[in-house]
């Protein structure tokens, strides 16, 4: 089983238009949306949902107001300032630490259980999906993230599925650790902007940091072609194969408000500028495909530029 | 008062709308929290100095005192230590510095060292504006330490326009526990919506009062306003899907600087920011709508 995940320095690039686009192209495959902070690939694909299962995240410290003698030596100890003045506990600081458990003298203070979020199995037109809602304000999202991918390998062995397509969560952090630890390529979305250029610097640092094959490909490229060109260069010099070039086109928006992907969007439109979108995403598909049935190829490994400043 | 610009996920114009704001006031500050990936500065352009180092304490065990009983792996609620026969492995990523190894060591063999993980810059004393921003390192997780360090900074005498990092999750609360007015970013399609009403949740969950930027305003339909609309929540702002402004986000360029009949535009929205914020602090007071 091979696994892809689609990410991008930031928000807003594409990455679920893009995966959706996939589904649609892709055969025997599992999708797993781990962008479990806005989670936008259910918007298109209409799962029908399977099973749902909580995710119980880091606990929550809870201290009982009966034994409570108000030392303070809780609040003194606790290093996220998660202990209020009158010794209730903000649960958006709490980091279920339980310091406090055994720093208590009266053994006042537990640690309870709590939901940080749902991970559900379910159906789509284009295959089983792994996806997630994370509850408000929950950190353990990285915990979430692993939970979906772990979901999506359970599906794809059931239905005996050769791929999993992962649509990754924005930013470097933690999130995006847990959804491309262990894949088998990286897709690198980039739009030309300014921040563009420095989101991708920051997000193939990362991945050639796990040492994972990274590919990369240009969305809007023509907003801003001398930013592209940039764009192009910085990966010739990282040793990334830049995959395709996708055009600022409406067929994004207008196949969101129809929730279809643009693949299906385009099969039935009569403007030569989908059609043309749709292909160039086509062309893609089939790049990665062939990367992913031979990703032992060295050249896709990125140099390392943890040592180069960005 | 201190105005968070938020919105469910990334992309949908939050940088942009804090940027210009920030040009379009006079004597405000601009932080930008979006520790993973900081962008308000590449339009701003500012020569930037380092503040303060942001660090996490972690453990160094003594070797000579150990004596490998396990309770500090067994503790670790992050899974950082780890209990192997002849040592405790310790992973410092995964550490949240909370100090429960070394109170639970019965040898005193844990001691806590720190190390960094992010800094905080400013902008140097003679940029046009006062600005901040926090940097987290790449690989590391714990971007709520550093907006919380970064936060320390604002200057509680003059506005200050926080640029929030993109979610609902933990470091997005860390701001909005902080703000007195929450913008939320937005435009009015699908997944706009749709993150929209969960970055609104976030904020109804800290009680912040809320006013919307709608950007890319003419794509998709009139869902967000509709829905807005029947909330009660105010739309500030209108910016158009404008090829111009596209462009000189792309170069880098606030378009402020370029399109000045929007200097008046964002004084307006403050305006009607400032005039919402007093309005819920009465509220808060008093009860009273």
């Amino acid at each position: 089983m091979r696994q892809l995940a689609i990410i991008s320095g930031k928000g807003g690039c594409g990455k679920t238009t893009l995966t959706a686009a996939f589904s649609s192209l892709s055969e025997n495959t599992v999708l797993a949306d781990c962008d479990v902070d806005a989670s936008d690939l259910p918007l298109i694909l209409k799962p029908q949902v399977l099973k749902t299962e909580d995710c119980l995240g880091l606990e929550l410290a809870s201290i009982d107001l009966k034994l409570c003698t108000g030392c303070g030596i809780c609040r003194e100890t606790c290093r996220f300032g998660a202990v209020l003045e009158n010794f209730t506990i903000n649960p958006y600081s709490c980091e279920g630490c339980a310091v406090c458990t055994v720093a208590c003298p009266e053994n006042a203070v537990s640690l309870m259980p709590r939901v940080s979020g749902q991970v559900i199995s379910s159906i789509t037109r284009f295959g089983p999906m792994a996806h997630a809602k994370l509850g408000t304000g929950e950190e353990a999202s990285g915990k979430l993230v692993t939970m979906v991918r772990k979901r999506a390998v359970e599906l794809a062995d059931r239905y005996s599925c050769k791929l999993i397509l992962i649509d990754g969560p924005p930013g470097t952090g933690c999130p995006v650790m847990a959804a491309i630890t262990g894949t088998d390529l990286v897709l690198v979305l980039s739009e030309p902007t300014v921040s563009g250029l420095h989101d991708l610097k920051r997000a193939v640092e990362l991945t050639s940091h796990f040492r994972i094959p990274t590919v990369a490909c240009i969305n809007r490229y023509d907003i801003n072609e001398k930013k592209s060109l940039e764009i192009e260069a910085f990966c010739r010099e990282a040793g990334i194969s830049l995959l395709a070039r996708l055009p600022y086109a409406d067929i994004t928006t207008e196949a969101m408000m129809e929730e279809k992907t643009v693949i299906e969007y385009a099969a039935h439109s009569r403007d030569t500028g989908a059609v043309e979108f749709a292909n160039i995403v086509r062309n893609l598909w089939a790049e990665i495909e062939m990367r992913l049935s031979d990703s032992s190829k060295k050249e896709m490994y990125s140099k390392t530029l943890l040592d180069r400043k960005p | 008062m201190k105005i968070a610009i938020a919105s469910g996920k990334g992309g949908t114009g939050k940088t942009t709308v804090a940027v210009n704001l920030a040009l379009a006031l006079e004597d405000v500050q601009l932080f930008d929290c979006d520790v993973e990936e900081p962008n308000c500065n590449l339009f701003l352009g500012f020569e930037l100095e380092p503040v303060e180092e942001v660090t996490c304490l972690f453990p160094e065990i003594n070797t000579d005192k150990c004596t490998l009983c396990g309770n500090c792996a067994d503790f670790c609620r992050y899974n950082a230590l780890a209990a192997l026969p002849k040592k405790i492995l310790l992973f410092p990523s995964l550490c949240h510095g909370c100090g429960g190894c070394s109170f639970v060591c019965p040898a005193g063999a844990v001691e806590e060292k720190s190390r960094s993980i992010g800094i905080i810059e400013k902008a140097s004393s003679d940029a046009s504006l006062k600005f901040f921003q926090g940097v987290l390192n790449i690989g590391e997780a714990m971007a709520t330490l550093v907006i919380r360090s970064l936060l320390r900074h604002i200057d509680e005498s003059k506005p200050a326009i926080i640029d929030s990092p993109p979610g609902t999750a933990c470091p997005v609360l860390a701001v909005l526990g902080f703000a007195d007015y929450c913008v939320l970013v937005t435009e009015s399609t699908p997944f706009g919506f749709h993150d929209f009403l969960l970055a609104l949740e976030a904020a109804k969950a800290l009680k912040v009062p809320v006013g919307v930027v709608l950007n890319r305003d003419g794509l998709g339909d009139s869902r967000v306003e509709d829905f807005c609309r029947a909330e009660g929540i105010p739309i500030l702002l209108r910016i158009p899907n404008d090829r111009m402004i596209a462009r000189l986000y792309s170069e880098g360029i606030p378009f402020v600087k370029e399109m000045p009949e929007w200097k008046e535009k964002f004084e307006d929205m403050f305006e009607t920011i400032k005039f919402e914020t007093i309005k819920a602090l009465a509220f808060k007071s008093t009860g009273v709508q």
